[in-house]
């Protein structure tokens, strides 16, 4: 048991000079019978933009405020408190700057106990406590609800969540004790693991109040007047709260373990076991089952102290503010006031990739785009595949009968290039030939004014080569997208020493407007997310060349936690595609990148992992293994992970060194978004760092300092 | 052709009347969120009225930009949840806005057209202060078309004073103290808060919740009153203590045809006899109930005898008083204003016909015995509007026992 009363919270704060201070202010709401409610706003003095966060200092003064009203309680003056937050915002958690400031464990360990301390009042007032989730509620601001004896629920609220296990940490401050005895182990398996690792999906309102975090709902339009006249009947008596999702005896001795049980399977086979905060997460709602809630949270404090002073939460954090906010400012990007309006788009190619590529275009754009191909039969196809995929989300109520007729509407087919004069956008698909990507461009220069766009979606030519034939290489800018183009969040803009500023702006701004994160890179081989992943790939493939089994490959890899094996990943991206790409970066790089005959062998023979009916890996293929058997000098795993980080950080080095991104942090955001890079890793470079690769490579560290915990 | 309908007012509702400015309690409240709310409130209490047969809702905002503007009749059905099938419009004639929805919605019941209508108005006059953005023609003073004291309200008030000699300053104040008096014993006897929609407020403590009108000085005397200034005139007669206040508010009610309240079990606490609504010199505009008064009892054949309570909206004390005077009503017959009127409550301008109508069919709900009641108000620019109403709970025997 921990009695939080003495301990000393001074060292926090004063961490905390500039802290952007969520207040706790109160007003006394008359009840009904002459009650009073004491009504909390959380309110840190910005908009809605800056939402409330719970520093040291907001903490404390929240703290102080609910002392205050409980010595109010106990004098008969006020019969219930309620809190809630500024407009559209009850709390968005922690103060992430703040923990990521932290200088030492002992520090770490009292950022948990200040949260208990802090929110763990308002169970403890002798009056009932009311939490009106009258907004944003994230991480520690669930909490705060949590931690209150009744919650209702705005039907408007834009996101709640418990996303700590996504950021590398665990709901800490109650939710791994709280919500499972509120809401019942297997609903809150779903929001403590299983919504954050799906992208960190959020719940809607309808979803708390089903679930049973929300005893009632009410809508925006009187929320708070609706929240404070049900709680009134809640403090009459005249409403009774149900819940009936709260676990009973038999949830406990028989559903609990067994639902821990699937749920850790599942995260095994999702994740592997390198991320460290979903396990201790795991754990702790394991032992929400039983024990006092004293216990459980000073469980949750020990866990805290672990997490935030190691190295993965600090990776997390670090690739967190990556992709909330490099992303949305991209590095060297010019000015957008020089963007081109793009009012028309064309496709050169009628393929798979032209159409997904035309799709998401009249899509976000909402724009004419053409279509082109060799012949009619090929656009005709490439017409009514992007038609047929309208449809499909028109049958999914995605979008309106309206939208779905517009959207139809713009997309036109043809043969004649000369129907191309009007777009200000062309983005080739073709075939990945240099020659033929020269020449659709070349040809359709003679139709297009001078300052249309030319973007190419390659993936390993020179941007330059191919608009080596152009009157005006200037407009030439690679565009180059990572499948499934729909899901991947990653464009890679290709600058040539040609590319001027209103070409590069206009496909800056035109992947915003596709609601894609952009990075800029240099016109070099593999640009960053393949050159990265051929040499992950090439150093695999020398293992398994000098007679290293697939097996030992893959184990050997596992310690990164990337998001599955290299021998998946060879089979997600094709054995074909996987050989090009080590062709075109060995011929490039010749000393640093590895050629493997054996992956030929492979992909002429076309498989690699025997899968079931389902698509599930059962393990290698037989024939496959055969093929590639024969090395004569295997690696340790022990030796292919040195090998993998050292030439990793020489090589992400080196792009560095040669200006292909602008930071370190370019290159990670590259492999968080276009690769799925984890967290944990920080994308790559905080890894490369932390396991000392760096060091041994080129005797520094890509950032200063590293970005690691401060250590137990 | 359609029939002719009986027109019922079935609930109506308001907020707390605010004070105007940024110490008011709404200064960080849009005034649509609080026509809204009263809509909202007004519909969950009457469960019984489908949305979706409500014809039209029209709502009145004598300033009818940012906050108020956007057609807010349409913008504030929209927001309020109604389906969109739900048309809606604005509607202006300064004070009397919420008793000319009123009115024009039970026009259009009457004739047939509608069975259902929403009617109410609101005035942040925080965020719309009096006058602000108006551009009078030239040619009213060019041509002197009215006297410059026209768009000033308390300048016509003075003028009051001026043509009826025995209104003095005396009978204003007493009138206006009694006014406080009567609300603040209606306030004690739960009667006035029995239609208040609570809104939420935000202010820089946090937020609150509206639950009383805020205006309300039930200490106020006559020394006091005598003491103030009097903005309009030196030594002149209308002080800030026996006029309305400057106010934000919002007000909603229900009409109904008799047949569609019977089909759908609605309980009308007020029947549409008559209404009306006459112009007078704009300089003197507060007199203007009195003709509105003559013509809506033509209209429904009754004699000002008729009448048993009678709401008048306190724009000015003196504005009340020529109109009991008119008709040898004394200064504090209990008929008049029973539960105070404006100059407690307040009176946030478009919104204010409907408090009137609420606060009389309170009454009619506890007053068998009466059967004729008036609404009535004066409004800027020489205007008078008044709606006369019968009680469905009328009782003879309770007449008669009254005696």
């Amino acid at each position: 048991m921990t009695d939080y009363t003495t301990i000393d919270f001074d060292s926090l704060a004063a961490l905390s000079d500039d802290e952007v201070v969520t207040r706790s202010f109160v007003r006394d709401i008359p009840l009904s019978d002459g009650k009073t409610l004491a009504l909390v706003t959380l309110d840190n003095g910005r908009d809605h933009t800056r939402p409330n966060t719970l520093g040291p200092v907001s903490l404390l003064e929240y703290a102080k405020t609910l002392d205050a009203l409980k010595a109010r309680a106990s004098a008969g003056e006020i019969h219930a408190v309620g809190v809630t937050g500024k407009p559209f915002i009850l709390a968005a958690g922690a103060d992430l700057t703040k923990v990521a400031e932290i200088p030492d464990a002992e520090t770490a360990r009292k950022m948990g106990q200040l949260g208990h301390y802090a929110l763990g009042k308002a169970s403890e007032l002798g009056v009932p406590s009311f939490a009106f989730i009258n907004g944003l509620a994230l991480g520690g601001g669930l909490e705060i609800a949590l931690n209150a004896d009744y919650r209702t629920v705005d039907a408007s609220v834009p996101a709640v969540a418990l996303p700590e296990v996504f950021l590398g940490l665990i709901p800490g401050w109650g939710g791994a004790y709280l919500l499972p005895n509120l809401i019942g182990i297997e609903n809150a398996l779903k929001v403590v693991i299983e919504n954050p690792l799906k992208q960190n999906r959020t719940l809607k309102a309808s979803d708390v109040l089903e679930l049973g975090i929300a005893d009632a709902l009410f809508p925006a339009v009187s929320f708070l007047e609706d929240s404070i006249r049900w709680a009134d009947g809640v403090v009459s008596g005249r409403i009774k709260v149900k819940r009936p999702n709260e676990p009973g005896k038999v949830e406990r001795l028989v559903k609990w373990d067994v639902a821990i049980g699937i749920a850790s399977k599942m995260l095994k086979s999702r994740i592997g076991s390198v991320p460290r905060s979903p396990y201790i997460a795991l754990d702790l709602l394991k032992a929400a089952k039983n024990g006092s809630k004293a216990e459980a949270f000073a469980r949750e404090d020990e866990a805290l102290a672990e997490l935030i002073a190691g190295d993965q939460l600090q990776a997390s954090v670090y690739a967190f503010n990556l992709v909330q906010k490099r992303a949305k400012r991209p590095a060297g990007a010019p000015d957008t006031a020089l963007a081109k309006k793009v009012t028309k788009v064309g496709v050169l190619g009628a393929g798979y990739m032209a159409s997904q590529l035309a799709l998401l275009f009249v899509r976000r754009l909402r724009v004419p785009v053409v279509i082109t191909d060799l012949d009619q039969e090929r656009v005709d196809k490439g017409v009514a595949h992007i038609t047929e995929e309208i449809e499909a989300l028109l049958g999914k109520g995605r979008i309106s009968p309206d939208e779905a007729n517009r959207l139809k509407a713009l997309v036109t087919g043809t043969t004649d290039k000369a129907d191309f004069a009007d777009c200000d956008w062309v983005i080739e698909a073709v075939f990945e030939e240099l020659e033929i990507k020269q020449n659709v461009f070349a040809e359709v220069e003679q139709f297009v004014s001078p300052e249309a766009v030319l973007a190419t979606n390659t993936s390993s030519l020179s941007v330059e080569q191919i608009g080596a034939k152009l009157e005006h290489p200037e407009r030439v800018v690679g565009f180059h997208f990572f499948t499934p183009v729909a899901v991947m969040p990653l464009i890679e803009v290709v600058k040539t020493p040609h590319t001027d500023d209103a070409t590069l702006s206009t496909a800056m701004v035109t992947a915003k407007n596709l609601k894609k994160n952009a990075v800029i890179t240099a016109d070099t081989p593999g640009f960053v997310v393949n050159r990265v992943l051929a040499k992950l790939l090439g150093e695999a493939m020398y293992a398994v060349d000098n007679g290293t089994s697939f097996e030992v490959v893959d184990e050997a890899i596992a310690p990164l936690g990337l998001p599955m094996p290299p021998s998946q990943l060879l089979d997600l991206v094709g054995l074909k595609v996987g050989a090009h790409v080590l062709d075109t970066h060995h011929s490039a790089f010749p000393d640093r990148f590895y050629r493997s005959e054996n992956l030929h062998k492979l992909a002429d023979y076309g498989k690699l992992l025997d899968k079931d009916d389902k698509g599930k890996v059962k393990g290698f293929d037989k024939g496959a293994l055969k093929l590639v058997s024969g090395g004569k000098n295997p690696l340790t795993a022990d030796e292919i992970l040195t090998r993998l980080q050292d030439g990793l950080a020489d090589e992400v080095h080196r792009m560095l060194e040669d200006g292909v991104v602008e930071a370190p942090e370019d290159v990670d955001l590259c492999m968080l978004l276009g690769a799925g890079f984890p967290f944990q890793m920080g994308g790559v470079t905080p890894y490369l760092d932390r396991v000392g690769a760096s060091e041994r490579v080129f005797g520094d560290t890509f950032h200063h300092p590293p970005i690691k915990g401060v250590g137990a | 052709m359609a029939d002719q309908a009986e027109v019922v007012f079935v609930d109506g509702v308001r907020t707390p009347f605010g004070k105007a400015g940024d110490k008011g309690m709404y200064w960080n409240t849009r005034a649509d969120d609080l026509v809204v709310k009263a809509i909202v409130a007004l519909l969950e209490r009457n469960p019984n009225v489908p949305k979706e047969r409500i014809d039209d809702v029209a709502i009145a905002a004598t300033t009818q930009t940012g906050d108020q503007g956007l057609t807010i009749g349409r913008t504030a059905a929209l927001l309020a949840g109604l389906p969109k099938t739900v048309p809606g419009f604005s509607i202006d004639r300064m004070c009397a806005g919420a008793m000319t929805a009123t009115a024009m919605m039970s026009g259009s019941i009457g004739y047939g057209m509608y069975d259902l209508a929403i009617a109410g108005g609101v005035e942040h006059m925080g965020h719309h202060p009096m006058g602000s953005g108006v551009d009078p023609n030239p040619r009213f003073l060019s041509e002197r078309l009215v006297g410059e004291d026209a768009l000033v309200m308390g300048a016509t008030a003075e003028r009051i004073h001026d043509r009826f000699p025995q209104l003095t300053k005396e009978r204003s104040d007493r009138y206006a103290m009694a006014s406080q008096q009567k609300t603040a014993a209606a306030y004690a006897a739960g009667k006035i808060q029995q239609d208040l929609v609570p809104i939420a407020i935000r202010t820089e403590e946090g937020w609150g919740l509206a639950t009383r009108d805020e205006m309300m000085r039930p200490e106020t005397t006559l020394e006091g009153l005598a003491a103030l200034k009097t903005p309009f005139r030196p030594h002149g007669r209308i002080t800030a203590g026996n006029a309305s206040g400057l106010n934000d508010g919002a007000t909603a009610a229900i009409l109904a045809s008799g047949a569609a309240a019977k089909e759908l079990g609605l309980t009308p606490k007020m029947k549409l006899v008559s209404f009306a609504f006459a112009g007078v010199d704009p300089e003197i505009m507060g007199i203007g109930p009195i003709p509105a008064t003559e013509k809506a009892l033509r209209k429904a054949g009754l004699s000002i005898d008729d009448i048993d309570l009678f709401e008048m909206n306190e724009a000015f004390a003196v504005q009340v008083l020529s109109f009991l005077d008119h008709y040898g009503i004394a200064d504090d017959d209990p008929r008049v204003n029973p539960w105070g009127g404006a100059i407690a409550v307040g009176h946030p301008l478009a919104s204010s016909g409907v408090r009137l109508m609420n606060q009389l069919a309170s009454q009619f709900t506890e007053r068998p015995d009466v059967r004729y009641g008036i609404t009535s108000m004066c409004v800027g620019l020489g205007q008078g509007g008044t709606m006369i109403w019968e009680n469905p709970n009328f009782n003879k025997k309770a007449k008669k026992a009254r005696g």
